[in-house]
């Protein structure tokens, strides 16, 4: 099997303490394969971009196991890279230097570091910005960098938290073929937040479906897409089954926070009232 | 289609032919205004108009000139400019020392924080200028105290602004570096530091405006020699004319710091001159 799978076991996350205490995920368990490409959908707000944080290793679990190749997770490590929903690169560095960064710290030598560098930037076709600031690029092209910079680690699991949000629709496009292509050559397991559903259906070999704070796993479906997907699927009958289904189940979390009521098309209404009754303290 | 973007061209392009005279006609009238004060100034000097400001002691601008003139040729001349630029420079450049790297530890820890934080905020309302009678007591010779009033002073901005530029830094550099494998030591020196440069270089540009006025007013009472000095001294010869150049000469060589901090700070952070093509 293929490195960079991923254990999830009752995982609770909180922020903050006392009565301004948060809780972004309840008892969430998940389990991801090596080299899958999984999708995590959710209404806005219900600890999608907590759970990055926190196999990233920026914030520990408040509850339960987290555990990558078997290995507790304790802290941030080059194993696991991220691609911010902002671009979030170095802005006193140039191209090359932050896609350099992590294998300098690494103590690649510098002609392994070029080579290594100028295939990806090759890749992520900014070859010719190795030289220019962020600053002096426009917002999809920072964002390939931040694919780029990750990349040249060959992480085992890449982590991604709506990376392609604030990109206009033909970028993201593009953006979306190209993480396809990087997934299928580099082998690695990714975690793909985001609201779009179209996106994480279209990308995703499984969409995990989360409820509305605190965040649980509401449903995992498999997508029945065919690798490699091209962009024709994006119209397919399949895609948009999947989506009305995915439309559904964030809809139906979504108007559960506004506190709306909502014929559920299937087994929601039981879940609700579970969910109802648990929040009054009452036993499910 | 075309068609459509060549006319609009044709017509935009002697808009833009006439752009340049709008510059040379503000040159003009920034001109004509700064000819026109000098000539009210002289005429006021000239008629020793006692309208709200006394004129009577006031040397007109062509006398000024001239003794300006007889102050650059002097040999005294460099001798205070060189002991006011080495008072400024020993006192500022020890402040950047202490002030930076203290910065970055308050901005950086918590401990360091709470140790020092309350000292700092005691110390940080006392103007540099009431330092001036317990510095001399402090100190065995005046140069000392004078130094360590320019130090003073221009510490508590740059140390402020250095803090400000670290606590201000987006947390997701540093989690965005350690992702890629950073540990504590790369994340100062490849982030926080850089990060928090462009705070930093403001605080040095205002804590150098602030050692300026202080070694002006240090001089005016301990000093032997500066411009400070050469300006009090002036005036206590009834030099009048002497304490407009003396002036002059302050306000000439505290422009020059300021534009070399900024040329410092330009050299330092390459990427801050491709800033305003985006954002």
């Amino acid at each position: 099997m293929n490195p960079g799978s991923l254990e999830l076991k009752d995982v609770t996350l909180a922020f903050g303490t006392g009565l301004n205490a948060v809780i972004a995920l309840k008892d969430l368990s998940l389990s991801v394969g090596g080299g899958e490409f999984l999708s995590i959908l959710g209404p806005s707000g219900c600890g999608k971009s907590s759970l990055i944080s926190t196999v990233a290793g920026f914030q520990p679990p408040y509850a339960g196991t987290l555990l990558v190749d078997g290995e507790a997770v304790t802290k941030p490590g080059s194993d696991r890279g991220v691609v911010f929903q902002q671009p979030t690169l170095f802005p006193w560095k140039t191209v090359r230097q932050n896609v350099d960064f992590g294998l300098r710290l690494r103590g690649v030598s510098r002609p392994e570091r070029q080579s290594l560098r100028e295939e990806i930037l090759a890749k992520v076709g900014l070859s010719e910005f190795g030289g220019h600031y962020p600053t002096q690029l426009s917002g999809g092209m920072q964002q390939r960098v931040g694919l780029a910079r990750v990349l040249v680690n060959k992480p085992r699991v890449m982590l991604m938290d709506e990376p392609f949000s604030s990109l206009d629709a033909q970028t993201r496009l593009m953006m979306q073929e190209l993480l396809l292509e990087v997934w299928s050559e580099y082998q690695m397991t990714v975690l793909f937040v985001t609201h779009d559903i179209d996106e994480a259906v279209f990308l995703g070999s499984r969409v995990a479906v989360l409820t509305r704070r605190p965040g649980r796993l509401k449903e995992m479906i498999p997508v029945g897409l065919a690798r490699p997907r091209t962009l024709d699927m994006l119209v397919s009958p399949e895609l948009m089954r999947m989506k009305k289904h995915c439309m559904a189940l964030v809809r139906e979390e979504t108007l559960g926070s506004l506190g709306r009521d909502f014929k559920a098309p299937h087994d929601a209404t039981t879940y609700r009232n579970t969910f109802l009754k648990e929040a009054a303290g009452m036993p499910a | 289609m075309n068609t459509e973007i060549a006319s609009e061209e044709i017509e935009a392009a002697p808009n833009l032919a006439w752009r340049g005279l709008p510059g040379l006609r503000r040159i003009a009238i920034r001109t004509v205004a700064l000819i026109a004060f000098l000539g009210l100034w002289q005429v006021a000097s000239a008629t020793k108009s006692r309208f709200i400001i006394n004129f009577a002691f006031v040397p007109p601008p062509t006398t000024v000139a001239k003794s300006a003139a007889e102050f650059v040729l002097s040999p005294k001349a460099p001798h205070h400019v060189i002991n006011s630029v080495r008072r400024v420079l020993v006192g500022f450049g020890l402040s950047a020392l202490v002030a930076v790297p203290l910065g970055l530890a308050i901005g950086r820890s918590r401990l360091v924080k709470d140790i020092l934080v309350t000292p700092l905020e005691l110390m940080r309302p006392i103007p540099g200028v009431a330092w001036i009678p317990l510095a001399i007591l402090m100190f065995p010779t005046s140069e000392q105290s004078m130094i360590f009033i320019c130090f003073i002073g221009a510490l508590f901005p740059i140390l402020l602004s250095t803090v400000h530029g670290v606590e201000n830094l987006d947390r997701k550099l540093v989690y965005a570096a350690q992702t890629l494998g950073a540990k504590n030591w790369h994340i100062f020196t490849e982030v926080i530091f850089p990060g928090s440069l462009p705070s930093i270089v403001t605080g040095l540009s205002i804590g150098m405006g602030i050692s300026w006025f202080l070694v002006v007013t240090a001089e005016m009472v301990a000093g032997r020699f500066g411009v400070g000095y050469f300006t009090w001294e002036a005036y206590t010869l009834q030099n009048y004319s002497d304490i407009v150049v003396g002036m002059l000469v302050i306000g000439v060589l505290g422009m020059t710091s300021s534009l070399l901090v900024k040329l410092l700070g330009a050299q330092l952070m390459p990427w801050h001159r491709h800033m305003g093509h985006q954002r």
